[in-house]
């Protein structure tokens, strides 16, 4: 699904934020990419998503070569990958409902489908009685369900978290990694960023760590 | 993917869309951003009025003077372009004589044509078309004579030749007096050219400034809605999808500039229309100021909306490719 190959990214004027980074993820797999902060864990999952594009090195994503896709194609591109921030990235004007039924507005689906299959996303996230509200009026732990909502409404077959649980405490984090974990059974790959260790321990799936732009642990390997 | 698990049944589409749903979603979506974007603009109804009433003010003004311009044309339309020459006979010259000369007139190359007006028929004119009918009655004898309307072709047409034209008719015995009727209906044409021109330069500059007054306002919407527009483009929004609303938004401006131009217009007509047909009446001519016709209301619309939309183009094709996620 996701394939690394010796990718680096350089920002302009600045160290290398990722050097010979190779990995892969295949379909269906869970990984964790940890590290300290500027370890890299943005940007590699911003070239993931062709927030950025690698300065050598290539990056497949569902077999496609990222540095081929052209900038018209970028929307369409990222339509099948699902994208969690830490800070929600809500639209604050428009209620949960609405939130959660852009992805499907943005592709063209006819309103009884988006009827259906919003509810549905939301429903699997427990916010089905919510969805007039607006977000504003929700705890951080419900603003990230209805982000995820979002991401998956979509049903993409690769799901990016960018320290989803960054602001939540202990036990909202790990429900939301039971969210997740419930994508993965279903044949989703995902991938979640987060520097909470103990969580990821105990979720024991494969960690990739990163240490100043390189990728210096590998569960996948040391097995 | 596990077909067991409910929820990828309930997200996943349950049959593929035919061509006609598409379609019809389509066109409902834009309906739908068409009236979204007006209700925004709703919502704050002072910062709509200000834009529009800039575009209306902007576009009132050349509207107007192109109206008035159609007026004076209208006024002065029984001139038309062509020199004429006026041959005024003497009094003792009779309605035959008269006739016999215009058909020798008629017979000369540089002619075009040649309208013989008789004493009687010019006498029935000025009493139409002039005030003064109630004095001419007063008069025991008809004080008008035969008149000769000469049209050269127009290669006959410019000043020498005409000169030449009027010294050949001088010569003949029963001519009173030649006028050349062209001198002053060509200045009064070649300063209506000058307003008509200016009206069109003044228009194009005002089309300008209005598509400029568009482009800022939607710049400051785009600059306003920055988060949403990077947040629309990570989850996989087009750039056609994110320039939508901005675009129709542009359309509305257009739109209600346009009409509130037309009704500014119309009120300065209909306040100057009072004191135009007083100043006829005095004249004794029926003549009141001609209203917008369809046509100059289709363009005034199709031009406001036109630089609403093409404004807005403008500001979403400079500001939206810098927006992008970081």
């Amino acid at each position: 699904m996701i394939n690394f190959i010796q990718a680096c990214k350089r920002y302009p004027g600045s160290q290398d934020a990722l050097s010979n980074v190779s990995f892969e993820l295949g379909e269906g797999e869970m990984a964790f990419l940890t590290g300290h902060s500027g370890a890299g864990k943005s940007t590699l999952l911003k070239l993931i998503a062709l927030i950025e594009r690698t300065t050598r090195g290539q990056v497949l994503v569902n077999g496609e070569n990222t540095a081929k896709v052209k900038r018209r194609r970028i929307p369409y591109f990222r339509r099948k990958i699902g994208i969690i921030f830490q800070d929600h990235q809500l639209l604050f004007d428009r209620t949960v409902y609405d939130n959660v039924a852009l992805p499907l507005i943005i592709d063209g689906q006819p309103p009884r489908e988006i009827a259906r299959r919003t509810r549905a996303a939301l429903d699997k996230v427990g916010l089905l009685s919510r969805e007039k509200s607006f977000p504003i009026t929700l705890s951080g732990g419900e603003q990230q369900r209805v982000g995820i909502a979002r991401a998956v409404v979509n049903k993409p077959p690769l799901l990016l978290a960018d320290e989803p649980t960054g602001n939540l405490d202990p036990e909202l984090s790990w429900e939301i990694m039971q969210i997740f974990e419930q994508f993965r059974q279903v044949g989703v790959t995902v991938l979640v960023a987060s520097h909470d260790l103990d969580m990821i321990q105990r979720m024991g799936h494969r960690i990739l760590a990163l240490k100043q732009g390189q990728l210096i642990g590998d569960t996948a390997n040391a097995a | 993917m596990k077909a067991t698990d409910q929820f990828f049944q309930d997200v996943s589409p349950r049959d593929k869309p035919g061509l006609a749903t598409i379609i019809k979603t389509y066109f409902m979506r834009h309906a739908q951003v068409f009236f979204y974007s007006l209700g925004q603009l709703w919502r704050t109804p002072f910062s709509l009025f200000m834009t529009a009433a800039v575009i209306a003010i902007a576009l009132a003004l050349p509207t107007g003077l192109h109206l008035l311009l159609e007026n004076a044309q209208a006024l002065s339309g029984g001139w038309d372009g062509a020199a004429k020459v006026s041959l005024f006979l003497k009094k003792s010259a009779s309605e035959q004589q008269a006739e016999q000369l215009r058909n020798k007139i008629r017979k000369m190359p540089e002619i075009a044509e040649v309208e013989f007006i008789s004493r009687d028929k010019g006498l029935a004119d000025f009493k139409a078309r002039t005030g003064y009918g109630d004095a001419i009655t007063a008069l025991d004898e008809n004080p008008i004579p035969h008149l000769i309307v000469v049209t050269p072709k127009l290669q006959h047409s410019d000043a020498q030749q005409l000169e030449a034209l009027a010294k050949q008719f001088r010569e003949i015995s029963q001519v009173e007096f030649v006028q050349l009727d062209q001198e002053w209906v060509q200045r009064l044409y070649a300063i209506m050219d000058i307003v008509s021109q200016g009206v069109l330069i003044l228009g194009i500059m005002i089309s300008i400034a209005v598509l400029l007054v568009v482009g800022n306002t939607i710049r400051l919407a785009i600059q306003n809605r920055r988060d949403e527009i990077v947040i629309v483009k990570l989850i996989g929004g087009t750039d056609a999808f994110i320039r939508r609303p901005f675009l129709y938004t542009g359309f509305w401006y257009g739109l209600i500039g346009g009409v509130m131009a037309l009704i500014l217009v119309f009120i300065a007509l209909w306040l100057m229309n009072g004191p135009v047909e007083k100043l006829a009446g005095l004249y004794q001519t029926p003549f009141s100021l001609h209203k917008m016709d369809i046509g100059t209301i289709t363009i005034v619309l199709a031009l406001s909306i036109g630089l609403g939309l093409g404004g807005s183009w403008i500001a979403v094709g400079r500001h939206l490719r810098d927006i992008e996620p970081r």
